[in-house]
């Protein structure tokens, strides 16, 4: 008696790469803007970035209906937290959030990789990285997704960030200036998209600090 | 991509194993007497195109319903209004569209039942849409359908596009199946913001014309449908013209004396 077996699958990758960088006082998350399917280009114009709360962005690549559905499922999380507390989560909160979240559907997961950025409880920048069943650290920087690979060697050279290895442990952001970390973040996905297909398009960047939010645009190779 | 697909048939073959080898007990992943579920479709649509114009949206999809490799049906109407600002047009099982169409008119009916002067609006519709195929898919029981979704509501256009395992976004430009490999790159090239009328029309069939000379599953009648402020026209079925006078097809052989 053979197995059946499906002729279709339940997950698609609709590619992409998202990276965040903690830097002192301030925070990027990064995510370029191309949907694909297969070898095809679904649009050129779709956000990866979901602002959970007003300290905390999540960018995420993998399946694009698995993406959406998490990020719903932590916005509405999110809504009853705060009616319940009266004010809006952390970003380490969120991050435990997140990672509970994804451990839930453990034996039909999310295909979702996901970078969470923001400020924590005392403006530091803070960076929390997934794998799609919840296992997370934070870190000082990560990128996650198709051009993750081309990207976190050029990330380990050249924000001068403390090794991980070092003991006792040192505070894991940046010394870069917030200004040095954004061009070099344009500079990660210009790299990545010489030669990774799946990105490409236009990167959306978010940087959050003391003042607030800022949106940047650059423009990316199409092919 | 090969990690998707492992860690999709790790997790359908366990699915699959427990349907299979229980079919008369009930397991977490199966309800009772359930054993159906899609795994292929059977009568299909192909492509359906959408493209957003100057005034509103403007849709195409040819009137072919497939069994597999045999065009069985030749008047499948693959474009549908859905309430007062929204249409639709599916690629994909018939008969699953022909479902979905029932669900949309309850979501209608019951929309205008609250009587209160609102109405959904295409993303309203498009989002609905999306929540329904990707609970199916996570039942693994799919509507086997890829849809296009448009709509003008107060002026704002949109245009959507979702799939059957619940993939979804807006565009000024979308296309299903065969349409994303032959239809998306001629309207990267032409279209525009401004088209009118006649220029989106006259775009599509330009669009249809081409996956008619290359998709084996398409039919040449087809119809194109607009939806604006003021509301929706389907056109009648009609067909486009080919061309067939190449040099090479009337002498196929030349260059090549004895072959075929």
């Amino acid at each position: 008696m053979t197995k059946e077996h499906a002729n279709w699958s339940p997950y698609d990758n609709n590619g992409g790469t998202c990276v965040a960088i903690a830097g002192a006082d301030y925070c990027v998350i990064a995510a370029d803007t191309r949907m694909s399917t297969g070898y095809s280009i679904l649009t050129r114009d779709y956000s990866k970035i979901c602002k959970l709360a007003d300290k905390s962005f999540m960018a995420s690549s993998g399946f694009q209906a698995d993406v959406k559905a998490l990020q719903k499922v932590l916005s509405s999380r999110h809504l009853i937290y705060q009616h319940q507390h009266n004010k809006q989560m952390s970003c380490p909160a969120m991050a435990q959030l997140l990672s509970n979240t994804l451990y839930y559907k453990r034996f039909f997961p999310y295909y979702a990789f996901n970078v969470l950025g923001g400020l924590d409880s005392e403006g530091k920048g803070c960076v929390f990285t997934y794998d799609a069943v919840g296992s997370y650290e934070r870190v000082g920087y990560s990128a996650q997704g198709s051009g993750a690979t081309l990207i976190t060697p050029f990330l380990d050279n050249q924000l001068k960030s403390p090794s991980p290895l070092l003991l006792p442990a040192k505070d894991a952001v940046t010394p870069l200036s917030e200004a040095e970390a954004v061009d070099l973040v344009k500079t990660c996905f210009a790299s990545a998209t010489e030669r990774d297909i799946y990105t490409g398009d236009s990167v959306e960047i978010i940087i959050l600090n003391a003042n607030g939010v800022r949106h940047e645009s650059e423009q990316l190779r199409k092919d | 991509m090969p990690s998707e697909q492992k860690l999709g048939s790790a997790i359908v073959d366990t699915v699959f194993a427990n349907m299979v080898s229980s079919q008369n007990e009930s397991s977490l992943l199966s309800s009772e007497g359930d054993s159906q579920r899609t795994q292929y479709p059977y009568v299909t649509g192909t492509s359906v195109i959408g493209i957003k114009y100057k005034d509103g949206i403007l849709m195409a999809a040819d009137m072919g319903g497939s069994y597999g490799s045999t065009i069985r049906y030749k008047s499948v109407e693959r474009l549908k209004q859905v309430g007062k600002h929204s249409l639709i047009g599916a690629s994909g099982e018939i008969s699953d569209f022909q479902e979905i169409l029932r669900y949309l008119d309850e979501l209608i009916l019951h929309d205008s039942m609250w009587d209160d002067g609102n109405s959904l609006g295409p993303k309203e519709v498009h989002n609905y849409l999306t929540r329904v195929l990707y609970n199916r898919r996570n039942k693994f029981d799919p509507l086997w359908n890829s849809l296009v979704l448009g709509g003008v509501k107060n002026g704002q256009k949109y245009l959507g596009s979702v799939s059957m395992i619940g993939v979804h976004f807006e565009d000024d430009h979308v296309a299903t199946g065969f349409g994303n490999h032959l239809a998306r790159p001629i309207l990267r090239e032409e279209w525009r913001e401004d088209l009118t009328f006649e220029e989106g029309v006259k775009l599509l069939e330009k669009c249809m014309r081409n996956l008619l000379y290359r998709d084996r599953s398409a039919v040449n009648k087809l119809q194109i449908a607009k939806i604006t402020e003021e509301g929706l026209t389907i056109s009648q079925p009609y067909s486009l013209k080919t061309f067939w006078n190449f040099a090479a097809f009337k002498n196929p052989t030349v260059g090549a004396e004895g072959s075929w």
